[in-house]
């Protein structure tokens, strides 16, 4: 065994292992005077490691009575057909002799390159004398100024050794990025914003023409190729390896256009007996300069030795870094070179954040990516070259948390709660070590979702991962009160017919409820089509949105949308919305689901508010419920040169049909009138897409805190079977869902999955369609508009005050600026006049005193 | 003026008890101060009688600065192997004891809790809150 490198010990060690009857004993000759050691963690030296540290491995080779290591004793001939090696001036014979010399540091034919302070960067001795060097200079007290001669993956770590030991660093590389051979130009760029950031000085597309040396003869200046000069003290090349094939040429073995000892695939050089591996092999035309391929040769060789049949299954140059602090991943075709093959990119310059994934022409298939700044995907994407990604290729590059699709596998780093800026590792070591086991436990543990609240699916999610992870039975359990989850007393409550929640918690709960469950047992009361939200037993299970018909707001007022199907309107109808605004001094907005919000109602005012609106042909828009919000459409072909069908149409026959469907979460639908998508349908639970010959069906989507695109259901439906297919969907998610789980979680979590769904939806294959049918019907017949019928009740209608024992007064508290020409409510520092705007009044609203 | 009758016309009467929807809350002014009032009904944990009670606190959500505890949901939270009877701000969903004020969710901030007397139907409210010093 010629060579003491990280492959040479690979070797020994695999041989060793794997041949426990000792068939083979070794002479390992190191010309270095170390054992091997891991020369990838070179410039962990600068960070307080010394060469001990750094030698490899747990087992020490020199132990073994079949293992010899002779260090600092070079090979200096081989007698290939007298299979003798010449070692110290006397020949040793062997059976098998394997090559692995590694390769040496290249200097390019720079003049003054063999100037004192003119280092390489590539063994222990290297990096010790550059070290002395810099202490040396550094000692004459001023800042010390280096040049690293290369931009590559040595050249940062040079760099980064320099920088660490307080030298004023520049970089210069010969071709127009950073790392040329692992990144594009878009990763370069990116690397360059961060190294620069961290005080290196990058030159790019810059040559180097001349060392010069100063009055000491050592390096005092540098001259770049278009003339330029400047100062330095020390310089560092680290433009690349040459293989050290020297021995090799001289024993007649051949030897690769490039260098290297060629090789055939089981790593046997045109010798009999004589292998090469690691650097110094030329396997399939080239040179490897990586470690990884020189392990999987150095296992090739070992199974060849002991009889197998192995063979070099080719490598890549997948890597994962960190270079002066920064990750740096490139793996597969990283520079999009297979044909017809498309790049997604996601790039955050101020984050200093470059992602790019290369896949296949259809876009399904991973072919390669390069990731700078947050190379957190590698690990997962790393295994999937050549794997169809399953989702969204977006997904896997976008910040975590926005829309990280394996969410098991989010890193610890990664923010979960943005509010509080609470980590996935933070959440988890809560459960782990913190010893919470459930959400209340992990919330107020860790604060994470107590804010704002959308991130608490996800924070469930990694709890129950956790806990899984640690053997404890995750309990499905709504809350203290009920044992069950939300599909399961959906069940319990419509097989047993109960009817009232006194009933309900006192035959399978306990105490009293709250405000988890008593929602959950409202909404399922509702989905059975049982009475009207304020009829006295639902009225206090109730949350106040759905108690008073209205979204309440920050300030304790409630905001007002009147359902405008498909987002089609009369002027008629604006003018009225318009006027109510007008009157009762609102605010109002555009929403997303193309209705208008009305803000600032008192409650007092919502009954009149409502009697106004139903007035002028206006109804409740289920804002405030978990129910069916909105079916967006774009104009379709009605208006629009390019539609194919009439969307407008239908989705005010969608919006129609499903409104007032209480449900697990809100619904959204979208309806678009051709494949230009101008609807975003794909963006809803339920999405339709015309198509000429009908309609495509999308299932799954969402906006909001972890945002889905709606997956394929079916395609080129006529309009029937549409709506009892999105009949049969929606009612199967209402059933089975989990509290506040929307359409895409719970088809994820659903056994089967998609597929599993549309053959219970489209095949029937649990037999229970016509019972889907049937309550999808029943929905239908038994929809009121619940406004009308409140505004018809004297009783409900007395609920509406902010005082039972004053019903003519609003909340004193309340008060508000003008802002653009619309009220809004007032800060805490406005209110109490410490800020300069002046408080007003709507045009009905008391002025404060 | 006596002193038992002073004591007396401290009590302000808010609305009857007929007006009180079980398990949901409302609010009434009690001399410019914001109350929420609570029936509820059920069985006492202590006597194992029914019981039919009105919790009284105050209406302003200390996280939120809004006036809106009426409008929570009422429900319970068993504590020491009782279920004590509680309120859910809409707001943020803050869960506060009815009986003492106390916040289960964030102990950083609790209720006032006002004394509430029922006679001849008529539900009153006395204005001083009750010290949190002699909430149990």
């Amino acid at each position: 065994m010629i060579g003491g490198g990280m492959v040479a010990h690979r070797l020994v060690e695999a041989l060793r292992d794997r041949d426990p009857e000792g068939r083979w004993s070794v002479d390992l000759y190191c010309e270095e005077p170390h054992p091997p050691y891991d020369r990838v963690a070179l410039t962990s030296y600068f960070s307080g490691r010394s060469p001990a540290d750094l030698v490899m491995g747990e087992v020490d080779l020199a132990a073994d009575p079949l293992v010899s290591v002779h260090l600092g004793t070079a090979v200096t001939g081989i007698d290939t057909a007298a299979r003798t090696i010449e070692v110290a001036g006397e020949e040793v014979g062997y059976d098998a002799l394997v090559l692995a010399t590694g390769s040496s540091a290249f200097v390019p034919p720079v003049t003054g390159s063999d100037l004192p302070g003119a280092f390489v960067y590539r063994t222990i001795e290297d990096v010790q004398t550059l070290e002395a060097w810099v202490e040396k200079v550094a000692a004459a007290g001023a800042t010390v100024r280096g040049v690293v001669v290369g931009g590559g993956l040595l050249g940062l770590e040079a760099a980064g050794a320099l920088h660490g030991l307080g030298v004023q660093t520049k970089v210069v590389e010969f071709a127009d990025r950073l790392m040329p051979l692992q990144v594009d130009e878009g990763g370069g760029a990116a690397l360059r914003r961060i190294v620069e950031g961290m005080g290196v000085e990058v030159l790019t597309a810059t040559a180097s023409a001349a060392l010069h040396a100063g009055d000491s003869g050592a390096v005092a200046a540098m001259e770049f190729g278009d003339g330029t000069v400047v100062d330095t003290d020390v310089v560092v090349f680290a433009t690349g390896v040459r293989p050290r094939d020297e021995l090799a040429r001289s024993s007649g073995l051949v030897i690769g256009e490039r260098g290297g000892v060629v090789v055939d695939d089981s790593c046997v050089t045109v010798a009999d007996d004589v292998y090469a591996i690691g650097e110094v092999a030329c396997i399939q035309g080239r040179t490897w300069g990586l470690v990884g391929p020189g392990y999987t040769m150095a296992e090739v060789v070992v199974d060849r030795l002991l009889g197998g049949e192995a063979t070099f299954p080719g490598a890549d140059m997948s890597t994962k870094l960190k270079l002066l602090g920064v990750d740096v991943a490139s793996f597969g075709d990283a520079f999009a070179e297979a044909p017809g093959s498309l790049e997604v990119v996601y790039a955050d310059p101020v984050a200093g954040v470059y992602k790019k994934l290369v896949m296949s022409d259809d876009a399904k298939t991973l072919l390669g990516g390069v990731l700078v700044g947050d190379a957190s995907a590698y690990a997962s994407l790393r295994p999937m070259l050549g794997a169809e990604l399953g989702s969204d290729p977006n997904a896997w590059l976008l910040p975590e948390g926005t829309g990280a699709p394996v969410t098991g596998d989010l890193p610890d780093a990664a923010n979960v709660c943005s509010c509080n800026n609470v980590t996935a590792g933070t959440i988890r070591s809560s459960v782990c070590e913190g010893g919470c086991t459930d959400l209340a436990g992990v919330k107020a543990c860790t604060k994470a979702g107590t804010s704002c609240g959308s991130c608490l699916p996800l924070v469930k999610k990694l709890m129950t991962a956790e806990l899984e992870k640690s053997g404890i039975t995750v309990s499905n359990a709504l809350c203290e009160h009920f044992e069950f989850s939300r599909a399961q007393l959906f069940d319990i409550i419509s097989v047993t017919g109960m009817r009232t929640f006194s009933e309900i918690i006192s035959s399978h709960g306990t105490g009293r409820g709250c405000d988890i469950c008593r929602p959950v047992v409202a909404s399922i009361l509702s989905s059975l089509g049982t009475g009207h939200v304020m009829d006295a037993d639902l009225a206090r299970l109730q949350d106040t949105n759905d108690h008073v018909m209205a979204n309440l707001q920050k300030d304790g007022t409630y905001s007002v949308v009147p359902r405008v199907p498909a987002g089609e309107i009369t002027p008629e109808g604006l003018i009225a919305i318009g006027q109510v605004a007008q009157d009762f001094g609102l605010y109002t907005k555009i929403t997303g689901g193309q209705r208008i919000d009305l803000f600032g109602a008192r409650i007092e005012q919502l009954p009149p508010i409502w009697k106004r609106l139903v007035e002028a042909g206006f109804e409740s828009g289920h804002a405030y419920g978990k129910s069916l919000r909105t079916v967006k459409s774009c104009v379709g072909s009605t208006w629009c040169r390019y539609g194919v069908q009439d969307s407008v149409g239908l989705a005010v026959e969608l919006e129609l049909r499903y409104r007032g469907l209480r449900s697990p979460h809100k619904i959204k639908l979208g309806v678009s009138g051709c494949a230009r998508e101008c609807a975003e349908a794909r963006g809803k639970d339920v999405g339709v897409i015309a198509t000429d010959n009908g309609w495509n069906l999308y299932v799954g989507g969402n906006g909001g805190f972890t945002p889905r695109h709606a997956q394929l259901f079916a395609e080129d439906l006529d309009t029937p079977a549409l709506v009892r297919t999105i009949d049969r969907f929606l009612m199967y998610y209402v059933r089975t869902a989990d509290r506040l789980q929307r359409t895409a979680p719970w088809v994820e979590a659903h056994e089967g999955g998609m597929d599993a769904i549309r053959e219970v939806v489209m095949e029937d294959s649990l037999g229970i369609c016509a019972s889907l049918d049937a309550a999808m019907d029943a929905h239908v017949d038994s929809y009121r508009d619940e406004w009308a019928a409140t505004l018809a009740d004297p009783d409900k209608l007395s609920q509406f005050v902010s005082f039972i024992n004053a019903p003519e007064a609003g909340d004193p508290d309340l008060a508000y600026v003008e802002e653009r020409g619309q009220r809004r409510p007032a800060t805490a520092a406005e209110k109490v006049g410490t800020v300069g705007s002046t408080l007003i009044a709507g045009a009905k609203l008391e002025v404060r005193a | 003026m006596n002193a038992v009758a002073e004591r007396k016309s401290e009590w302000v009467s808010v609305c009857t008890k007929g007006q009180l929807i079980p398990e949901r809350g409302v609010a009434v002014l009690v001399r410019d101060q914001q109350v929420a009032l609570f029936r509820v009904t059920g069985t006492d944990v202590e006597t194992g009688l029914p019981a039919d009670f009105v919790y009284a606190v105050g209406h302003r959500d200390p996280f939120a600065d809004a006036n809106v505890i009426a409008r929570g949901i009422v429900g319970s939270v068993g504590r020491d192997g009782q279920q004590r009877d509680t309120v859910a701000s809409p707001m943020y969903k803050h869960v506060f004891d009815l009986a003492t004020g106390e916040c289960y969710t964030d102990p950083s901030a609790r209720l006032p809790v006002y004394r509430t007397w029922i006679a001849g139907g008529v539900v009153y409210v006395h204005p001083v809150p009750v010290s949190t010093a002699l909430v149990p």
